[in-house]
């Protein structure tokens, strides 16, 4: 007989909610009823509400259950799960699911899908497809390509990630590098880490892609410390790579190499900076370089270097495989393509959604997200990470699209949007945006260094009732002060928090609201 | 995780000796340490400024730097409780009230039987199961003030 095929995540997230028990339940449970079954470990779907998502492979389709735990598993093979039960946990066909449905997968199309680390599953959906096509271009047109795709840093700035690539094809060395940044520490968003656990070869290909484009020979991977199984699956990837001839001298039957290292950091929110990484994988402190010169000049050992984000790179093969212009029609003005968005905090249905840019935050947060977990009424999200603007339900029909978020003074950053319901103080949340940054501070700037912690005091004394209109002036003060004399985002931006919750909350913070701005 | 070997000059030199080829090698070096010995010591910084021709200052300055690098060895167990704002959003404050108060001991500190070390920590990318811990490498997702009880049942168990 053959053996059926079940499908659980080992994804982090999925095992933090208990798959590997569940897993293991589903083991035993076949084993005692002489069931043949194999059981295929994937990233996860990223409907993490959900999670531990189990996946029936049956010849119309794939079936869900979820969230399954050790207890339902007698249940679900008492109701013939194997067969598509009418079981309480029964979902239905998975592609179905309206969550996953609506969205629009291209970076995430595999994650969930396939086993991580097979070289078969990636090659037989559609993996390193982009890179064939790379091999056969020069590297002036694959860095066309990848400008005309409109592909830019999914990292937070916003850099278009051709003209990158091209500064450095440009540049003139012995060496050249490629760092993917996979220091993710914003708050509300662990699509790096999903992809890296769910996808690790996709990766791979678009850092190859990235060599390919700029004639690098070598690449770093920087992950932080925070994420063990990343850093696990990646190190298995690479190994796996280099076995296949996908990575090493001669990678992909040409005459050129590329090799591949996974740097782990150490704890440090700064170090996803891009010239404080570097300073870090060269060994120092992760203080902030003075730009110019810019890192794909005199980036990693002084030379240079394309640095970018995980979910960026990761989105180049598919690019390389179906065309700058499939990508590029995808999105709204300058933004374009497709964003995973990750809904956290408190929402009903969190995860990550895939959508084309222009999707309005209304719909990400109550069509995919079910508003609050708590069931009371969403009152602030923040987007973009923890240096990103808080955001009244007032604005809500935003659409995500860099240039309609900076018109509000707020930021699509990684794509991270952090729900909270009307219980929250926003007065403490602009406190704790000057603690993070006192704490994170790198240290270079006397501003962001002792300004974040003045902060800290002033706001305090706010919160206290104590001399409020006098310590709201300086707390204006400082917060000019921390935008303008900031060498990097980290002090420049830590006012963006502060300032919009004492724009949209003004009550919270002992002021009157002004009575044209009620919130819808 | 966190590793509990009693220093040995020999066994650090020959964890040093395998990121010796590596450029830029010296938090990969530092990590390997601590993953042995639990923490950073002076003999460590002495022997790792020797080896790479660096000032004591220079490495001390660069194992300060990082929140991950500790110069005292841990509990047998470290717990880290997330305390950005997805975790705050579901209640990460009161969470890390109760483990201050369950395991008798505040933040950046051993329970005084050494079996567990309290941190904060800002993100462990498990924000849409918020509120998050880590216990050692081990994530877990949603937790209250029970199952938190529970997992330090658990990880308390072993010596
Ligand atoms: C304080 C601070 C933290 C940052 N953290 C990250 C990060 O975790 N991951 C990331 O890709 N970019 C981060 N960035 C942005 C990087 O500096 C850089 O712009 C990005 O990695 C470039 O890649 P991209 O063009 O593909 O987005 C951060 C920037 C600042 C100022
Ligand atoms: S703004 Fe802050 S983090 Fe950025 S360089 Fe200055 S001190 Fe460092
Ligand atoms: S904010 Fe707590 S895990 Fe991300």
């Amino acid at each position: 007989m053959r053996a059926q095929t079940i499908y659980i995540p080992k994804d982090a997230a999925a095992v933090s909610v208990g798959a590997d028990d569940v897993a293991a339940a589903i083991a035993t449970e076949a084993e005692r009823r002489r069931l043949s079954v194999e059981i295929v470990r994937t990233g996860s779907r990223g409907l993490l509400w959900l999670e531990p998502l189990v996946e029936v492979s049956l010849p119309e389709g794939r079936v869900a259950y979820g969230p399954v735990s050790v207890a339902d598993v007698p249940s679900l093979f008492d109701t013939g799960f194997l067969s598509a039960a009418n079981h309480r946990l029964a979902l239905g066909f998975t592609e179905e699911i309206p969550y996953l449905k609506n969205q629009e997968r291209l970076t995430f199309a595999r994650c969930g899908v396939i086993d991580p680390l097979s070289v078969d599953d990636y090659l037989a959906h559609g993996g390193m497809a982009g890179v064939k096509r790379a091999r056969d271009m020069t590297p002036a047109e694959i860095c066309a390509e990848v400008r005309e795709s409109g592909l830019r840093g999914r990292g937070g700035a916003g850099f278009p990630t051709g003209i990158k690539w091209q500064t450095v094809l440009d540049a003139d060395a012995d060496q050249k590098f490629i760092c993917c940044n996979a220091d993710e520490g914003d708050s509300g968003t662990f699509a790096d880490r999903m992809i890296m656990e769910g996808d690790p070869f996709a990766l791979i290909e678009g850092m190859t892609i990235a060599a390919f484009a700029v004639g690098a020979t070598q690449g770093y991977i920087y992950v932080r410390s925070e994420y063990p199984h990343a850093i696990a699956t990646l190190r298995e990837a690479i190994a796996i790579a280099e076995r296949k001839g996908w990575l090493g001298d001669g990678l992909h039957g040409t005459d050129r190499e590329f090799h591949l290292d996974v740097r782990v950091g150490a704890g440090a929110y700064i170090c996803g900076e891009e010239t404080s990484m570097l300073e870090s994988l060269e060994g120092r402190r992760g203080q902030v370089r003075s730009k110019p010169p810019l890192p794909a000049l005199e980036g990693l050992f002084g030379q240079p270097t394309v640095v970018n984000n995980v979910l960026s790179l990761t989105t180049v093969p598919v690019i390389l495989a179906k065309g700058a212009d499939f990508y590029r029609d995808l999105g709204v003005g300058r933004s374009r393509g497709t964003q995973p968005f990750q809904l956290a905090g408190n929402v009903k249905r969190g995860g990550l959604v895939e959508k084309a840019f222009g999707v309005t935050l209304h719909d990400l947060l109550y069509e995919f997200g079910g508003g609050t977990a708590t069931g009371r009424p969403i009152r602030a999200v923040q987007t973009g990470g923890p240096l990103g603007a808080y955001v009244p339900p007032s604005l809500f029909d935003t659409p995500e699209d860099y240039e309609a978020f900076a018109a509000q003074d707020a930021l699509v950053g990684h794509g991270g949007i952090v729900v909270f319901d009307d219980s929250v103080d926003m007065a403490k949340q602009a406190r704790f945006a000057l603690e993070f940054c006192a704490l994170e501070s790198c240290g270079k700037c006397t501003p962001c260094r002792i300004g974040s912690q003045r902060g800290v005091e002033v706001m305090d004394r706010i919160i206290a009732g104590d001399r409020r209109n006098e310590n709201l002036a300086l707390l204006n003060d400082l917060c000019e002060l921390l935008t303008d004399g900031s060498l990097c985002a980290m002090g420049g931006l830590t006012p963006l928090p502060v300032q919009s919750a004492l724009k949209h909350f003004p009550e919270d913070f002992g002021l009157a609201r002004p009575t044209e701005k009620i919130a819808s | 995780m966190s590793g509990r070997a009693m220093w040995s000059e020999e066994r650090a030199s020959s964890l040093i000796s395998n990121h010796q080829d590596q450029r830029g090698a010296l938090l990969p070096m530092l990590h390997a340490l601590q993953e042995e010995f639990g923490c950073i010591e002076d003999a460590a910084i002495r022997l790792l400024a020797k080896t790479l021709n660096l000032s004591r200052a220079e490495v001390h300055g660069v194992v300060s730097f990082y929140h991950d690098f500790r110069r005292t060895r841990a509990g047998r167990h470290v717990i880290k409780i997330c305390r950005a704002e997805a975790c705050q959003a579901m209640g990460a404050e009161s969470l890390i009230e109760h483990a201050q108060r369950h395991l008798s001991t505040d933040l950046g500190t051993t329970t005084t039987d050494d079996a567990f070390t309290l941190e904060a920590v800002y993100c462990l990318g498990n924000c849409a199961l918020s509120p998050a811990i880590m216990i050692d490498a081990q994530l877990h997702g949603r937790v209250d003030a029970a199952r938190f009880n529970a997992l330090v049942g658990v990880y308390g168990k072993d010596q």
